[in-house]
């Protein structure tokens, strides 16, 4: 066909308009189900992490300008656990995102890996089972733990967490995340701002006081 | 913290997850463009200056425009259009205002819209929840790491001609093969931390 | 044309990975295993039809100029529709596959095929086209992954041999792409290629 400039803006146009319309209208149709299998996703993450449970309620908030949800798992009266939803920027290869769940008394009762793009065979060993860095954390407070500066750090860093062979930045993320996530844990639990482990600096934009 | 951050976005773009060797983005260029080191060293400049563009326009716009309006699903089509359109646009400035680069790298400039890696790296950027800053130095980088591993792959094919291959693996197989090791010398660099 | 060998040529005599060596970059990023491998094939057989089949109808209508970029457009559309299925319905593959679901707007398969053929043909024979090429292209992908998968995990399609143990790992890693792709096409034009 000759093109003219009239017919060229139209069909563009209309092709534009007709293929918008089209994406528009499966977007509406499969928005639901989209919403439904992450969430199905997070519950499935939750599982992973706490003993059964029945019902849970989500607290979200925000920490280093990041979100955190804090999953609070209830059987009837009975707390069963927290999980909570964690990430951080600072992975080798960028977002990381952990599911860690914690007890009543504040152990570490597992921790899921629900994003990653490390490095095959190196910091993808995070997603392993019985990893060093879970084995570190695992059924242990962190506040019982060494801390550098009020926070969890590998034993590079001078702390007791150890790391993946071959992979510190990535096991630096990975326990950066856990920092952010017993952070969160903690102001549920306290109903304060979000602190270091050991009740350090305040790290929300809101409040200042240090303790 | 933050120029470690940035400093390891150079790294880990230009070495450890190089765009072409790690995460195979852009491999139909790296296989046909590359048998010359000359061409190749004009495709990466190419690719770098049209990457750095997209970077900006392409955050600005998912910032601005689509994460506001809720149609971030339309993030596919717009990208592809923006990068189309830019193309187009740095072509025609690029023949008017200078010449001499035009021909250095025009003939290349058609070819990077359907060159993957462009569109990979700015839906990377916004899945990594980068700012702009860190995004156009991401973009940059994996550039970067594309014209690097061009211009290795060339230097290696153009011996590679002087040699006798068996006819089945002559062309595409034995270029395979010499990525793969050229993969397994980078991948060499994911130990580095 | 008879159209059951419009169907087949795309399976062996244009097999878009061994003979036009089209489509590289999703060919080699997500064959890590037998089941990604045929996830992508068939994500990208699914554009690949309708784009064809839209592009057929509407050439008349589309001046010259601008045929490429409405061409884009019309792909870019289906690959988003695809996107939005697949995370809706298959949310652990869509995750596996991550970017080269969006990516493939820019496999010059799908261009290239809508250039060469649906722009010139028929609705039906579009389509076919597109059927037989899609073929040829999961085909590959799935060959390629399941065995990348044996070698590299020492499973196929997840069905493990439980001797992942003592396999070595670099097959599903990027030089096993690269690797595994290179001898299979110098294989295919040993005994296939003539």
């Amino acid at each position: 066909m000759k093109s003219t400039l009239f017919n060229m803006v139209t069909v563009l146009f209309c092709i534009t308009l007709v293929a918008s319309a089209g994406v528009g209208a499966v977007n509406m149709i499969t928005a639901e189900p989209i919403a439904a299998s992450k969430q199905k996703a997070v519950e499935d993450a939750i599982l992973a992490v706490l003993p059964a449970f029945e019902q849970s309620t989500a607290e979200e908030m925000t920490i280093d300008e990041m979100p955190i949800t804090v999953h609070k798992a209830v059987n009837g009266n009975d707390l069963v656990g927290y999980a909570v939803e964690t990430m951080t920027k600072s992975g080798f290869n960028g977002v990381i995102r952990l599911m860690v769940g914690f007890s009543p008394e504040g152990q570490v009762l597992n921790v899921n890996v629900l994003e990653q793009a490390e490095t095959p065979g190196l910091g993808t060993k995070m997603c392993d089972e019985g990893n060093p860095l879970i084995s570190s954390i695992k059924g242990k407070n962190l506040e019982s733990m060494k801390l550098v500066d009020g926070r969890l750090a590998v034993r590079k860093d001078g702390g007791d967490v150890d790391a993946l062979t071959a992979a510190t930045i990535s096991s630096r993320a990975y326990v950066d995340a856990v920092n952010r996530a017993y952070m969160a844990y903690k102001s549920v639990v306290d109903g304060t701002e979000p602190t270091d482990v050991s009740t350090g600096a305040t790290k929300t934009q809101k409040g200042g006081n240090n303790e | 913290m933050e120029t470690v951050s940035y400093f390891a976005i150079i790294l880990g773009s230009i070495l450890v997850n190089n765009v072409v060797l790690a995460q195979f983005l852009g491999i139909c260029p790296f296989l046909g463009v590359s048998s010359k080191v000359e061409t190749s060293l004009g495709m990466g400049a190419a690719v770098t200056f049209v990457m750095s563009l997209t970077a900006v326009v392409a955050w600005c716009l998912q910032t601005y425009v689509l994460v506001p309006l809720h149609i971030e699903y339309m993030q596919t089509i717009v990208f592809i259009l923006v990068i189309a359109a830019l193309v187009q646009m740095v072509e025609i400035i690029l023949k008017k205002v200078s010449p001499s680069l035009y021909q250095a790298l025009g003939i290349f400039l058609p070819l990077i819209t359907t060159n993957c890696a462009v569109l990979g790296v700015a839906i990377l950027m916004i899945q990594k929840e980068f700012n702009l800053l860190q995004s156009v130095v991401y973009s940059a980088s994996t550039a970067i790491g594309f014209a690097l591993a061009l211009t290795l792959f060339a230097g290696i094919r153009e011996r590679l001609d002087f040699e006798e291959v068996p006819a089945a693996m002559k062309g595409t197989p034995i270029a395979l093969i010499t990525a793969a090791l050229l993969a397994m010398a980078f991948l060499g660099f994911s130990g580095m931390v | 044309m008879n159209k059951l060998s419009l169907v087949l040529k795309g399976i062996i005599k244009e097999n878009p990975t061994f003979v036009l060596v089209l489509g590289m970059c999703p060919t080699l990023g997500t064959t890590t295993s037998a089941s990604n491998g045929f996830g992508m094939g068939v994500a990208t057989m699914a554009v690949l039809i309708m784009s064809n089949l839209v592009i057929s109808l509407v050439k008349n209508l589309i001046p010259d100029k601008v045929r490429i970029p409405a061409f884009i457009v019309i792909i870019a559309s289906f690959v988003t529709i695809i996107q939005m299925l697949m995370q809706a319905y298959v949310p652990a593959l869509y995750a596996s596959l991550g970017v080269f679901i969006p990516l493939i707007v820019v496999n010059c398969i799908i261009l290239g095929r809508a250039e060469a053929f649906a722009s010139k043909n028929s609705p039906v024979d579009s389509m076919l086209d597109g059927v037989g090429i899609g073929l040829g292209f999961t085909l590959s992908l799935t060959v390629i992954g399941a065995i990348r998968e044996l070698l590299g995990n020492g499973s196929v399609f997840g069905f493990s041999f439980g001797i992942s143990d003592y396999m070595p790992l670099v097959f599903v890693l990027a030089p096993g792409a690269f690797l595994v792709l290179g001898y299979l096409m110098a294989l295919f034009n040993k005994f296939v290629k003539k």
